[in-house]
């Protein structure tokens, strides 16, 4: 199905979103997390952005203090889940406006609805900043 | 009640408290968590809708980044999902998706509430629903809401349209009857002109296909539309994908798809595109040269990028393409090879998996060379890495690969010596294998096992001591090809052995035994021999060796001095001289001895043959009762034991051999003999020859006639009864141990306690006479002995003859040999000793999901009218959806659609049982003529024959469609697929 699961980790590790597309126990979850953390940030600026994990890839990002993950299929393509991340990490950026870490802690929601917006059932829906920002700023005028 | 409930929403904890809070109660955070838990807890019980919102929001909160249990909750957020405000419905449909999974038991209660907001007229409201329902999807809610979801596939709103084609995927799985509704509508959105439509209707077919990509091939037209057509790289990205599963079903498609993904290549300068046509092309359409030219000139442009995503996915092409065309990575041979050395854990993995990949038999040996030097560099992780890799690839299919074994044992015994391995387990099992299946690389095996055993700096090393049990039983059991045996055995015994676990320990001392016993063996043969031939030698050699026992005796007068002192100080505190250098000293004195020729060139020739003098057996046997003597009190029961077997052979032989100077000759020879007998009858017993077994051997045993496994023995305690039970216990329990475990020790056992067994089979016989049906008729035991199908031909070839033996390796050669289509090697390969099961072991891998089957079934169903009766359990659920929507008036619009669509199923295939089978011949034998030969000549082409009569279907029931529906798109749409697929 693409997309298994996007996880968004700060640099101590501690995750700050996760979104699965299957479903997972909560000790399978914690337990995944944990080692796909630690494989992650043990990793430099000059390594490569995958990493093999179990039957997963993982493709991470860092921006700043924050890690960007997305597990994948094998067969999915690694590139443009990478653009996938930057459009994700720009689209928060056009709503929070330079989005941090505590942004995403504090509005949680929010960067729910985004990703709802841009992927379902692990396929990508929507690509267009716009289109996925449209219905999070109809919901903050009426509220 | 409002007291409270008032009480909780004045004072309620917003969930920006609760956050807050979380950071200020970093370190007891648990406490604070199970405190505000228990807020909650009482918060969702509330009427309040707002108050139970937030709490909600709190526990979703809480479950999604510290995972608490949130399952008291679900009915609440049910409750919720109820409210007329988004605002609530949203934060219960978060909750739902973010804890609820298909078994979650509040999820019947959810059905009627989704199904409302499936069909509100707010889209945000059935975005919300379809969100939801995407994620908690199980086959209830699958069943029960599929014609809503079939009405909004259509929906005019964008938005909720893409949205309902992603969740339709999870319908699909969970519920294949849905395929036959919603089918069609979901096929007629690729051709939308919304491209978040298209977006998310080519990845829910990316999705079907890559499960069963054959029943979605006559949708390829549309597909290659899209691939032409779109200019959106998501689209494209999995359109590409879609094709890599379809274009090796379809050669006639491959050819068709080449030229628009060169295209692409050309025109794009996303890399990820670029990426994604890469691995199209070296993935399914590998067979044209051009295309794959293209693509490997591409991947040389990732190569040398200095991005290392880039050079990453570049390897992991070029591995995707080597199997089929090497010389790729022959052109990139130099940069795979220095990516091995990359700074990046990942990139050095590909880079060693490609490196593995295109090794062959020309080039093993260097490749090996430079991968162990490479191992030798780097760090301990990687290194093992290495070292599996070759181990691996060396070993898989019986050795198929290495043609040169005595070059391999010899890596094998280098990688040992590679400070990191790790790999001990795996270099155990290769050597002891490659020593039981090739018979002409023991020497060599022999060789590198000495050199293991006598470096005592390898002891230390824990990952090593299964390496060495292998070389400790590798020198034990070949020991007639070692040059020095004498020297074996001070390694097996040397001190430092102590530092083995125990169960290492007893290889080790057993190996000893089997040298011992060769070196007395070939001592007392050899000496009979010389003895015979000329008394002048034995003379001398015996004259000479009577000095050594006496400790003190200075023997220097005769010899060299500086020999003399060697040999003294050796025999003084011989526990403290088992290193190597003593050994020389000891071999060059015996040469003296003997030969009367001191000088190491001629020792080394003269060993060769295995010369043994009085002198050096004693030294030996007073070595080994140095070293073992502690043993025989050890507490480990396999070390003890086997130490006591050592001990009692040497107890047995010992005397004869020292006594003998002193007495006559007469009784000398007489004891000689004695002592040659037993060891005749040890040897004999260990040097038979071992062979691999098959795993499946005790199973070809025939069951011989008569015996019935099965049958119920409880009658046989009556018979037992009458049998005195001391004697046949000792009988029944000693005698299959014995054969098992060492059939030496049963060998000499059995001539000590000749009376005893006799007696037993006096008593056996007497037993077997009167309950004479439990025996087996005694002529069984041979005839299934020789029946006995040769997995350990070897064995069984020692008793037959050598011709046979050799018309047997002969024939097992042609066997393994025939695979292979190099023979002009310079050395022959050495036989490998091949058990058929091997092969046997692969397992049916390819069962597919039976869910998966039953998609594709129903989409073959829609797409090609193909009639196939459908599974009862199919049957009676369209019968239930189709009852149920008739039953319920207010889905009016579905109900006429389903029956128009299966309609059209019926009427089509009536129409091609029928009517327009005359047109059919008409028209497509036109086409069958250039056609036929090919499916003739190519077996693959039976498949493409069966497409193109499933296209012809098609064509027949687009016709169909076509005049039931008017449409006008099908018009152009109805010829492309012939010519298509031409």
């Amino acid at each position: 199905m693409g997309i298994r699961f996007i996880l968004m980790v700060n640099k101590q590790g501690q995750t700050r979103l996760a979104q699965y597309y299957e479903y997972l126990t909560i000790e399978e979850r914690r337990a995944l997390e944990g080692e796909i953390v630690r494989k992650c940030l043990a990793r430099n600026e000059q390594q490569c952005s995958f990493v093999e994990h179990r039957n997963y890839k993982i493709v991470y990002r860092r921006y700043a203090s924050l890690f960007f993950l997305v597990g994948v299929d094998n067969d999915e393509n690694e590139l443009a889940i990478l653009e996938f991340i930057h459009l994700l990490v720009e689209t928060m950026d056009r709503h929070f406006g330079n989005v941090c870490e505590l942004d995403i802690m504090f509005h949680l929601e929010k960067a729910h609805f985004m990703l709802e917006e841009m992927v379902m059932n692990g396929c990508i829906v929507e690509t267009s900043k716009s289109n996925i920002l449209a219905p999070i700023q109809l919901m903050d005028k009426a509220s | 009640m409002t007291g409270p409930s008032l009480m909780d929403s004045l004072f309620q904890r917003t969930l920006e408290d609760l956050i807050k809070g979380l950071r200020l109660h970093l370190v007891h955070e648990s406490t604070f968590i199970s405190k505000s838990l228990d807020e909650i807890r009482r918060e969702v019980r509330s009427p309040d809708l707002d108050t139970k919102a937030a709490a909600v929001q709190k526990v979703t909160y809480l479950r999604s980044l510290h995972g608490v249990d949130d399952s008291f909750a679900a009915f609440p957020a049910v409750e919720l999902a109820a409210s007329p405000r988004f605002r609530h419905k949203q934060i219960a449909y978060l909750a739902a998706s973010v804890s609820f999974h298909s078994a979650t038991a509040v999820l019947l209660l959810l059905t009627n509430q989704l199904r409302k907001d499936l069909n509100s007229s707010n889209e945000f409201e059935v975005s919300l629903a379809l969100q939801c329902l995407s994620v908690v999807c199980n086959l209830d809610l699958a069943r029960d809401l599929t014609p809503e979801i079939f009405t909004l596939l259509s929906s005019s709103k964008q938005l909720i349209r893409k949205k309902a084609i992603a969740t339709i995927l999870r319908v699909f799985g969970e519920y294949p009857d849905a395929v036959r509704v919603c089918f069609k509508r979901l096929v007629e959105n690729v051709e939308s002109s919304d491209p978040q439509t298209v977006s998310a209707v080519v990845s829910v077919f990316c999705e079907l296909a890559s499960r069963e990509p054959n029943s979605y091939l006559p949708l390829a037209p549309e597909f290659y539309r899209v691939l032409v057509d779109s200019r959106n790289n998501w689209v494209l990205i999995k359109v590409l994908k879609i094709f890599a599963n379809l274009a090796p079903l379809e050669p006639r498609l491959a050819k068709r798809i080449i030229e628009p993904i060169g295209e692409h290549m050309r025109r794009t300068g996303a890399k990820s595109l670029m990426f994604e046509c890469i691995r199209t092309i070296v993935t399914s359409l590998s067979d044209y040269d051009s295309a794959v030219r293209l693509a490997v000139a591409k991947v040389q442009e990732f190569l040398v990028d200095d991005d290392p995503n880039l050079k990453y996915l570049g390897l992991q092409a070029l591995s995707i393409v080597v199997p089929k065309h090497s010389w790729a990575v022959v052109e990139n041979k130099e940069f795979v090879i220095k990516s091995l050395s990359d700074t990046d854990p990942n990139i050095k993995l590909e880079a060693l998996r490609l490196v593995m990949a295109m090794v062959s038999e020309d080039d093993l040996s260097e490749i090996c060379r430079v991968l162990l030097n490479y191992a030798l560099k780097s760090d301990p992780e990687f290194c093992n890495e290495i070292l599996g890799s070759v181990l691996a690839t060396c070993s898989r299919n019986v050795y198929e690969i290495i043609i040169d074994f005595d070059w391999y044992v010899s890596v094998l015994g280098e990688m040992t010596r590679i400070p990191h391995c790790q790999k001990g387990e795996e270099i155990e099992s290769q050597l002891i294998d490659i020593g039981m299946r090739v018979k002409d690389v023991r020497p060599e095996l022999v060789h590198v096992g000495r050199d293991l055993l006598i470096d005592p700096a390898l002891l230390g090393n824990p990952f090593l001591h299964r390496v060495l049990s292998a070389a400790a039983w590798v020198s034990g059991e070949y020991v007639k090809f070692s040059k020095n045996p004498i020297e074996l055995m001070e390694a097996l015994l040397q001190p430092r052995t102590g530092l083995l676990p125990s169960s290492i320990r007893a290889v080790y001392i057993q190996s000893a035994f089997k040298v011992l016993t060769f070196c007395l063996h070939s001592y007392l043969f050899a000496k009979e021999a010389v003895a015979s031939s000329s008394s002048c030698a034995y003379d001398l050699e015996s004259g000479a060796s009577d000095s050594i026992p006496e400790k003190g005796c200075p023997e220097g007068s005769n010899l060299a001095t500086s020999e003399a002192l060697a040999s003294s100080e050796q025999n003084e505190d011989f526990n403290r001289s088992f290193l190597c250098q003593s050994v020389e000293d000891n071999c060059t004195e015996n040469d003296g001895d003997t030969l009367v020729a001191p000088g190491p060139s001629s020792s080394s020739a003269s060993l060769n043959k295995l010369q043994f003098t009085r002198g050096s057996i004693i030294n030996l046997l007073d070595l080994i009762k140095t070293a073992l003597g502690p043993l025989a009190g050890s507490h480990e029961v396999e070390v003890q034991e086997r130490a006591w077997n050592v001990l009692g052979l040497i107890k047995l032989v010992e005397q004869e051999i020292q006594d003998t100077p002193m007495q006559n000759e007469g009784k000398f020879v007489m004891e000689e003999l004695k002592a040659s007998e037993i060891m005749k009858l040890m040897h004999d017993a260990f040097f038979g020859e071992l062979g691999p077994v098959s795993k499946s051997a005790q199973e070809r045993v025939p069951i011989p006639d008569g015996l019935m496994l099965k049958e119920n023995l409880n009658d046989l305690e009556t018979v037992c009864g009458d049998v005195q039970l001391p004697s046949t216990c000792s009988f029944s329990l000693g005698k299959p141990h014995f054969e098992e475990s060492s059939g030496s020790l049963f060998d000499f056992q059995k001539k000590e306690e000749l009376e005893p067994s006799s007696e037993s089979t006096s008593m056996l016989a007497e037993h077997r006479k009167r309950h004479g049906l439990y025996y087996l008729p005694s002529e069984i035991k041979e005839t299934t002995s020789s029946d006995y199908p040769p997995a350990n031909e070897s064995k069984l070839a020692i008793s037959v003859s050598v011709s046979d033996d050799v018309d047997y390796l002969v024939k097992l050669t042609e066997q393994s040999l025939v695979p292979k289509k190099k023979s002009n090697q310079t050395k022959p390969r050495p036989i490998v000793v091949k058990l058929d099961e091997r092969d046997g072991v692969r397992i049916a891998a390819n069962k597919p999901e039976s869910k998966n089957d039953l998609i594709s079934g129903a989409v073959r169903e829609v797409l090609l009218g193909n009639e196939g009766i459908p599974t009862s359990s199919q049957g009676k659920h369209f019968d239930k959806l189709s009852s149920k929507t008739r039953g319920k008036e207010k889905i009016a619009i579905v109900q006429p659609l389903g029956s128009t669509g299966l309609l059209a199923n019926a009427g089509n295939s009536e129409l091609a049982n029928s009517s327009p089978r005359r047109s059919k011949h008409v028209s497509h034998g036109k086409e069958k003529k250039p056609r036929s030969p090919r499916n003739n000549a190519e077996g693959c082409e039976e498949r493409s024959y069966r497409d193109k009569k499933k296209g012809d279907h098609r064509h027949v029931k687009n016709k169909a469609r076509q005049s039931a529906d008017g449409g006008v798109n099908v018009v152009a749409q109805t010829p492309v697929i012939p010519d298509f697929l031409l």
